[in-house]
């Protein structure tokens, strides 16, 4: 059930330019699934609404979610400097995340670009699937890369050419002549447009996770809503709340 | 009624939180601000919709509307900024699935109405008429987001009359008058309002605000402008509220960045009725009720047996 927590600091770390690794203490974490996203507050009460970051990894067991987010502004600035033990107002878990059974004991692709690159991870681990997983970076900071070789095949591709493929993930299953009966993705606009481009070229299904700016993250206030191709149920026009309704959503839905 | 027995100095006093406006009993003077609170659905997760004087739901047209494009949102210093453009699934749709929803709960229902012309309105008005759970109607004529005529019914004195008198003559529910701030003198407005039939009115709606994207260059939301709302605008809404008290006797209902019981309770000295949590539910899902409970420690501390006895009772210091 989605709920305001308090979860404590368990450990901070910086693992890339501009973006950092939080452990948090939560009981949320036994309930998140790969793709779903929490709502952090900011403790600097200038700044109403929470921050959507995507559930990197979940250790039910130890009762710990892992984050990975970007300094994007403000609110990240100062998530930035949280330190082990501190408290941090969560709200979650959030959306629907990516559908495990769809690509069942397929083969599949793991795309993620930049910071879309974390949400990725919970996936990569509970998915039984042949796994091909394509990375794509500014440059050679991997970060992530390690932990995701340890459940599939990984490809990198770099902007600068600095590591793996010159070029995006496109250029990336190109070069590997890789192929696949179904993608999961997350990353910039741009990427998410060629991957679902080439998902309806060879008419397999995609599953895209989508970004927008949110106020309630709860399916409220209609601030957050993707297009989509026919009629929503919901919101009875061609709107589906992201935050809801996604933020996974199958390509041929949504018109991005 | 919800009677409260509260322990002050070792005596039992049990106190009233009742309102009631244009003949509408509310079990507290708790209300969800329209737009912010969907109808209610999304928040039952978090709170008891059982414990609010009224669900106030999203605006509803004649007609589904798909709002505006996206960015939608924005934050701003202490507030927020939207431009949704009165996303709505249409009275068909609403009449089916949302009343009966709510139906569910002892929360009374308002349902807002938006629209782009008289007509639009009445249509709306009329199919809700039909439908006796919804305990009022609440006229939003004070939307910024929407370009074609909203606006200008809530922004001009005359307009206001004819589209409340129009709405009037066809409710079979009492009509709220949701004002827009966005106006030289609000006391005018009240006033416009109240002699042309309203029953009540509420206010304030959002501020026209604009934040630009320095990094970008470009608008934070795709509409340029968007509505202000937020802890932010509390003093300007606590003013609105307090000189349309002072021009009217029908009963208001004030928002505008209320969060905590101490917030309601300063709407209500201003001369408020009830009133309604909007962004607030955005920072804290379980703020509602938490109003509610935050009125009902503050009869207690204070030993107010009655919420009504606040209505309007600020002083001259
Ligand atoms: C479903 C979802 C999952 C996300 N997962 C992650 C993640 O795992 N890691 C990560 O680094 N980032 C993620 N993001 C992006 C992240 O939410 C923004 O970078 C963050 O909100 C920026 O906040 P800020 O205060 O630092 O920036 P500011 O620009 O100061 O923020 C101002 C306002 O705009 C909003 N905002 C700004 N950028 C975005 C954006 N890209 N998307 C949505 N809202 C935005 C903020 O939430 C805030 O309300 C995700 C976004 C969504 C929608
Ligand atoms: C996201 C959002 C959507 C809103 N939609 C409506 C609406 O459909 N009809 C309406 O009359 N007011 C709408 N409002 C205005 C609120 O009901 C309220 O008047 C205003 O936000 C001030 O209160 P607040 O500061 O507590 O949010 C909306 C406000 C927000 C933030
Ligand atoms: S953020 Fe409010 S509906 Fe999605």
């Amino acid at each position: 059930m989605k709920r305001k927590v308090t979860a404590q600091v368990v450990s901070q770390r910086k693992i890339a330019q501009d973006v950092y690794e939080l452990w948090i203490a939560t009981d949320l974490s036994q309930e998140v699934r790969p793709g779903q996203f929490l709502g952090i507050y900011p403790k600097d009460k200038s700044m109403l609404l929470p921050r959507p970051i995507s559930v990197c990894e979940a250790c039910a067991q130890e009762g710990r979610l892992r984050l990975v987010y970007r300094i994007a502004g403000q609110g990240t600035r100062e998530f930035s400097t949280y330190r082990t033990g501190d408290d941090v107002a969560v709200l979650g878990p959030l959306g629907n995340g990516f559908p495990l059974d769809a690509g069942e004991d397929k083969r599949v692709f793991l795309m993620g670009g930049g910071i879309g690159v974390p949400p990725l991870l919970e996936l990569a681990k509970r998915l039984c699937a042949s796994k091909q997983i394509i990375l794509g970076y500014r440059d050679a900071q991997l970060f992530l890369a390690e932990d995701f070789a340890r459940h599939g095949s990984l490809y990198v591709a770099t902007e600068d050419g600095s590591a793996g493929t010159r070029g995006n993930v496109m250029d990336a299953i190109a070069q590997n002549g890789l192929t696949a009966d179904l993608i999961y993705a997350c990353g910039p606009m741009p990427m998410l447009r060629a991957i679902k481009r080439y998902a309806e070229e060879k008419g397999i299904p995609a599953y895209l996770s989508l970004e927008e700016h949110m106020a309630c993250g709860v399916g409220a206030c209609l601030g957050c809503v993707a297009k989509t191709k026919d009629v929503d149920a919901h919101s009875n026009v061609r709107n589906a709340r992201i935050c809801t309704d996604g933020p996974v959503f199958e390509a041929r839905e949504v018109e991005i | 009624m919800r009677k409260l027995a509260a322990r002050r100095g070792g005596m039992e006093i049990s106190m009233n939180t009742k309102v009631t406006i244009a003949g509408v009993e509310f079990s507290n003077p708790v209300m969800t601000a329209s737009g912010t609170f969907g109808s209610g659905m999304e928040y039952s997760e978090f709170v008891d919709l059982n414990r609010l004087g009224a669900v106030v739901t999203k605006g509803v047209a004649n007609v589904p509307w798909p709002g505006n494009p996206t960015p939608r949102v924005a934050e701003v210093y202490g507030g927020m900024l939207n431009a949704i453009g009165l996303q709505n699934p249409g009275i068909d749709l609403f009449l089916k699935r949302d009343i009966p929803f709510l139906k569910q709960f002892d929360a009374k229902i308002i349902v807002n109405v938006c629209g782009k012309t008289v007509e639009d309105y009445v249509e709306v008005v009329e199919r809700l008429g039909d439908e006796p759970a919804v305990s009022m109607l609440e006229i939003n004529v004070s939307c910024p987001n929407v370009k074609e005529g909203a606006i200008a019914f809530g922004q001009k004195a005359d307009a206001l009359s004819k589209i409340t008198a129009e709405v009037k003559k066809h409710a079979r529910q009492p009509i709220i008058m949701k004002l827009s701030p966005n106006v030289t003198d609000i006391a005018e407005m009240a006033r416009a309002a109240e002699e042309a039939g309203a029953d009540a009115l509420s206010l304030i709606n959002t501020l026209t605000g604009m934040k630009i994207d320095i990094h970008r260059r470009t608008f934070a939301l795709a509409n340029k402008t968007g509505g202000m709302s937020g802890p932010a605008i509390k003093p300007i809404a606590v003013r609105m509220v307090y000189q349309a008290a002072q021009a009217v006797k029908i009963p208001i209902i004030g928002m505008g960045g209320i969060g905590s019981g101490e917030d309601a309770i300063e709407f209500l000295l201003a001369g408020a009725t009830a009133v309604s949590v909007g962004a607030m539910n955005f920072v804290n899902p379980y703020a509602t009720v938490e109003v509610v409970e935050g009125i009902e420690a503050y009869l207690q501390k204070y030993g107010i047996k009655d919420v009504n006895e606040l209505i309007g009772a600020v002083r001259e210091r």
